[in-house]
């Protein structure tokens, strides 16, 4: 018997609204399949079960919001009996906890800071609530924080939730924060000549249809993923105080929506492959950025981000690295630059390729191995 | 919609890439990325569209000849006219 629980998509979430059930009770349901749609700060995700089963009942009614971590159904494991009511112990292992970000400093002694959390003090702000009458609240989160729960007067509905836009900024507050508190990122940079890169891409786009294309942006990425597997403190997870180097490449991709915001969801397992079928992968995936729908998995499992300022943006970008990943990869736009070619001074085309990493983790020297493989990488575009 | 089919074929497969843009407002002349805030993957969506809607191959050698909405859409009409030929639209 286990249960299905809302899920944490990274470490900003705290509730997501149960948006749509796609399986209904009776339903058998097999791994991987997707059963619930939730809305989260990020927009509409799609969850995924864990294991087989019979879908027994559903305790969470679309159009309520829950914290993360809240069992939704009820899946009984194939041969098992119907569970009596009420719901057993839950066995299923409970979602990954998210690590509270530790406050910067103590908090003063006289005017203690106000504990609130960043969903509730959307809400507070939305409500007129002044500090004050938030101070007279007994928080029920974790060290007595405020949170949302604790603000809705009981037996009122939920609170509408705040339009997707200020949802969505308050969530990339959220993460970005906790990243510059808890981070120690250094910086790196390197310019890279990217004429073998462009003119591999032109003798290969030559006789390729429309859609089988593969743009700068393929090759960007493809270079990291080879370079992240020769360096693998670039790749994982830093949780509970150490650094967990994933065997997967999980590669984000940065994505400024249309009308503000951005979303970074992961291409699962970029690592393993090629050129064409990575190019493949990130149009698909931001083909359903631009529609919404993502799967819990691309939000949650991303184990390092590469952006890319495309061709309208400037020369460097700097990245702040999404917690609990430990290194972000940048690349500026590329523009003809001078370079210097035996000795005398020449056009090319060029970028400038930028680590933002986790000192906890890496060193710069490090740091400068895996940019200049990255640099490698893209000297040899037609390397597998 | 305008009275050319093509136009309206280039405004509908924008309409899809940059909802919030109205093609009636933008600088026909101006850079089709600039004005329609697109970036080099929605501009390969565009092109893969028109190019399968229009039946043309749409070569990356002549995106600079569809750099302005004006320009793409004489690349298609003058395309579409010589399909085999180096068609080269006045710009």
């Amino acid at each position: 018997m286990g249960e299905f629980r809302m899920p944490s998509l990274g470490a900003d979430m705290e509730a997501g609204t149960l948006v749509e059930w796609l399986k209904a009770p009776g339903d058998r349901v097999a791994r991987g399949d997707i059963v619930a749609v939730v809305e989260t700060q990020k927009g509409a995700i799609e969850i995924e079960v864990f294991e087989d089963g019979l879908l027994e009942r559903t305790l969470v009614g679309t159009g309520t919001t829950v914290p993360v971590g809240t069992p939704l159904a009820v899946i009984r494991a194939p041969g098992e009996a119907a569970a009596p009511t009420p719901t057993p112990e839950p066995e299923a292992p409970a979602p990954e906890p998210v690590p509270r970000p530790e406050p910067a400093a103590p908090p003063p002694a006289s005017g203690e800071r106000l504990r609130i959390t960043p969903l509730a003090r959307r809400l507070a702000e939305k409500k007129g609530l002044d500090e004050a009458r938030l101070r007279a609240i007994a928080g029920t989160g974790p060290e007595g924080a405020i949170t949302l729960r604790d603000l809705e007067a009981p037996g009122e509905a939920p609170a509408e939730p705040a339009a997707p836009m200020t949802e969505m900024r308050a969530a990339i507050a959220a993460a970005m924060a906790r990243s510059k508190r808890e981070i120690p990122h250094y910086y790196l940079a390197q310019q890279v000549d990217l004429t073998p890169a462009s003119a591999f891409l032109a003798a290969a786009n030559a006789d390729r249809a429309p859609e089988d294309r593969i743009l700068m942006g393929a090759l960007f990425l493809h270079a990291v993923t080879r370079a992240a597997r020769e360096y693998p403190e670039f790749n994982g997870h830093f949780t509970d105080g150490a650094f967990h180097p994933s065997a997967e490449i999980h590669a984000a991709m940065a994505v400024a929506l249309r009308g503000g915001g951005l979303v970074a969801p992961a291409i699962l397992d970029a690592g393993a492959c090629d050129l064409a079928s990575l190019m493949a992968r990130m149009r698909d995936t931001l083909g359903r950025v631009r529609t919404g729908r993502f799967r819990a998995r691309e939000l949650s499992e991303a184990t390092i981000t590469v952006t890319s300022l495309g061709e309208r943006g400037v020369d460097t970008l700097y990245g702040v690295i999404q917690p609990p990943q430990v290194a972000i990869v940048g690349f500026g736009t590329p523009a003809e630059r001078p370079v210097v070619r035996d000795g005398t001074i020449a056009a090319a085309m060029t970028t400038t390729v930028t680590l933002a990493a986790d000192h906890r983790v890496s060193d710069g020297h490090r740091g400068a191995l895996f940019l200049r493989a990255i640099d490698r990488n893209l000297q040899e575009p037609e390397a597998p | 919609m305008t009275s050319d089919p093509i136009e309206d074929l280039v405004r509908k497969e924008l309409g899809r890439i940059a909802p919030d843009v109205d093609p009636g407002e933008i600088d026909r002349k101006g850079d089709l990325r600039e004005e329609c805030d697109i970036d080099s993957l929605d501009f390969l969506n565009l092109v893969t569209a028109l190019g399968k809607a229009l039946l043309l191959p749409m070569p990356e050698a002549d995106y600079p000849k569809m750099r302005s909405y004006d320009a793409l859409v004489a690349y298609l009409r003058t395309s579409r006219h010589a399909p085999d030929s180096d068609a080269s639209p006045s710009s």
